[in-house]
């Protein structure tokens, strides 16, 4: 008995301390939440809490510029929520910020926990933007609540075809991927790519995540002289996959997306890395038209460099921003179609939604290891 | 090149390593009837151990001859795994020797849990890479290409091999061992210390575990926290296909395994005119262990044991 009134205690008292919160003094003016989604605990929360900053920078910004929407003056407020790249408390907190009557979700980080959560976003017709979900069913599900402002696996996978048949001339091609729905997805599109561009695809074998044999496979593709490897995975079977090749004495291109263009591989593959070629959705920072004043920007309210994805998270938040003022509406339903006429000079290059929430002319970056480092050697569509 | 011969090689490679692990399945399933689910664990637990020992090692002075360094590495590394094998048969085995098949089984498992949690909250989740102390060198080897690595874990897993079945067949405690094995009450009675004997078979099972463990680590220039668990149902796998309990079938077992998969993965899509893929490679070496087990319950070199009492 006493505990079940201590818990209402408790209770009351928390569901009090959430009122205040509502009634916060704010000079007046009219509170718009806007949610945020990413890992902010576990292995990559430091990419999760990069992508709030972000946010965070573009509802600070248009608060000092005094907002009018709808005749009333707003104060955007942030609200962050933690998903720890987890799937099922993905939908939870999605759930939590739908409770919150947000005006619309950037978010999430992970293309895992971007689907899932999209299901709830669009249920309850809020609009969702994220910043860096690259896999291709995110947009397919047609949902007219989701978006993203960075280049899918889809566009990534047909650039990479292109650029292993045209500019790296390759002749014969043989393709390996993971089995997981990103390296199977971006394998399957560099696949129809290669073909569209005229090139020939030698062998199509499989690995998966558990695995760090890569011989027999290896083995059978230097049987048929293919030279180039594709790779759909990520860097963990990369890095041994290389050292395999070397003492089988296969010499072909390895090329594989942004799964291995990380310092792991590198640091995996060790000397053998060298002349590897990977993309990754998105441009870095100093070719984005204002990379090097937004970097500055985040340097001086954050103390610290970007990590990876801020200035798409920014983006995301500022065009979001942008279509409820062209709605003149933070109601999401009546900003909604706004956001799809959205033609917004961002941070990353210029936005502007396809019909499915793609993002148009998405650019693709593509890197070479040099000196044991990822190097960029250019950026393929986009950039405008 | 070769590619047959290549194919046939780098079966022998992974072989090797599948014996080394089915070796101490069936050495404790000889004498206990237990399946020791934790003995891929041991494995991964000797890489870890050699990787630290190595970069400590290489921390300290760079120059040290590689030989020393792998020589001090690998017998910290064995150390480590046997006195870990002598504790897991004391501690979570022994006690209930006495209990139903189930029990031991089942804590069998979760010992392999337990060390692998471990392993990762010492070692972290990320995949560590294994510094290259030797110079890659490659050989031809009847027109395949083989790295110097390799051909060490051919020839150091066929002298252990052939050590451990010598020992068993020819010594003291070998005789000890295989009376142990076919009855521990007779074995008790005739003045073999049964207590002894079991641990000294966990623990040379884990030296063996500890040397393969490396073996792996160096030819793929990675160790993870993970890497016992595949590796140990394969093993499993291996000692299951020659025999469990006889020795030269978890040889046998091993080495058959390493080549079917290998040459599986590489002409199964010939064979099949592309139908199935090389993702069939798993699926090709179970099909082969089912029609071996349909044709020889017991295994490729089992011989019928009648039921334990």
């Amino acid at each position: 008995m006493v505990t079940k009134r201590l818990f209402a205690c408790v209770v009351s008292a928390l569901l009090m301390a959430g009122c205040g919160a509502d009634n916060e003094p704010n000079d007046g003016r009219k509170v718009v939440n806007i949610g945020h989604v990413g890992p902010l605990t576990g292995p990559s929360s430091h990419v999760g809490k990069d992508n709030e900053r972000g946010a965070g920078l573009a509802v600070d910004e248009a608060n000092q510029s005094s907002v009018v929407i709808g005749g009333e003056a707003i104060k955007f407020r942030l609200i962050s929520e933690d998903d720890e790249a987890n799937p099922q408390k993905a939908t939870v907190v999605a759930q939590r910020l739908v409770d919150a009557d947000v005006a619309g979700v950037v978010g999430h980080l992970n293309s895992g926990t971007t689907i899932p959560a999209s299901t709830r976003y669009y249920e309850a017709g809020i609009p969702q933007i994220s910043p860096s979900a690259t896999a291709i069913k995110y947009t397919r599900q047609g949902y007219e609540t989701a978006y993203r402002v960075m280049a899918n696996d889809e566009q990534q996978g047909k650039v990479l075809g292109d650029y292993a048949v045209k500019t790296l001339g390759a002749k014969g091609i043989a393709i390996i991927d993971d089995r997981s729905a990103y390296g199977a997805g971006l394998a399957d599109e560099f696949e129809s790519a290669v073909k569209q561009a005229g090139g020939k695809i030698l062998a199509r074998e499989f690995t998966d995540i558990t695995k760090v044999d890569f011989t027999a496979i290896l083995t059978k593709i230097k049987g048929i002289d293919a030279d180039l490897i594709f790779y759909g995975g990520m860097d963990a079977q990369a890095g041994p996959m290389m050292k395999q090749m070397k003492n089988l004495g296969l010499t072909a291109i390895f090329l594989g997306g942004d799964g291995i263009r990380t310092r792991q591989f590198t640091v995996l593959s060790g000397a053998e890395s060298e002349g590897v070629y990977a993309s990754t959705p998105g441009l870095p920072l100093e070719q984005m038209a204002g990379g090097t004043e937004f970097r500055e920007k985040y340097k001086q309210v954050y103390r610290e460099d970007i990590q990876l994805y801020a200035p798409y998270a920014y983006d995301a938040t500022s065009v979001m921003i942008d279509a409820m003022k062209r709605a003149n509406s933070v109601d999401p339903a009546t900003y909604l179609p706004f956001l799809r006429s959205t033609d917004f000079k961002g941070v990353t290059g210029r936005i502007r939604f396809d019909e499915r929430g793609d993002l148009k002319g998405g650019g693709i970056s593509l890197y070479r290891v040099t000196n044991g480092a990822w190097k960029y050697i250019e950026t393929i569509g986009g950039g405008e | 090149m070769d590619i047959f011969a290549q194919q046939v090689l780098n079966g022998l490679v992974l072989g090797s390593v599948y014996a080394m692990v089915a070796l101490g399945y069936t050495m404790v399933y000889g004498i206990l009837g237990l399946i020791n689910f934790a003995h891929g664990e041991v494995v991964m637990i000797g890489a870890m151990i050699a990787l630290a020992v190595i970069s400590t090692l290489m921390g300290v002075s760079p120059d040290m001859n590689p030989f020393t360094m792998i020589f001090i590495a690998g017998s910290t590394a064995i150390l480590v795994c046997m006195l870990l094998a002598f504790f897991i048969e004391r501690l979570a085995y022994r006690p209930l020797r006495k209990a139903p098949r189930l029990a031991p089984l089942i804590t069998a498992i979760g010992v392999s849990i337990l060390l692998q949690n471990l392993a990762m909250i010492i070692w972290g989740r990320r995949y560590k890479m294994v510094p290259q102390i030797f110079p890659t060198e490659t050989h031809e080897l009847f027109g395949a290409t083989i790295t110097s690595v390799q051909l060490f874990i051919i020839g150091i897993s066929g002298i252990l091999m052939a050590g451990l079945l010598l020992v068993v067949h020819f010594t003291k405690l070998g005789r000890a061992m295989r009376a142990t094995s076919e009855s521990q009450r007779v074995a008790g009675l005739m003045g073999i210390n049964v207590n002894k004997i079991i641990s000294v078979t966990f623990m040379m099972g884990a030296a063996l575990g500890a040397v393969a463990g490396i073996l792996v680590a160096g030819n793929y220039s990675v160790a993870h926290y993970s890497m016992g668990f595949m590796l140990g149902l394969k093993a499993f796998t291996a000692a299951v296909l020659g025999g469990i309990g006889n020795l030269g079938g978890a040889v046998l077992g091993g080495l058959l395994l390493g080549l079917i998969e290998s040459v599986g993965a590489g002409y199964i899509g010939d064979l099949t005119g592309g139908f199935l893929g090389s993702h069939y490679q798993d699926v090709f070496a179970f099909v082969v262990l089912i029609i071996v087990l349909v044709f020889r319950p017991t295994g490729l070199m089992g011989e019928r044991v009648s039921e334990r009492a």
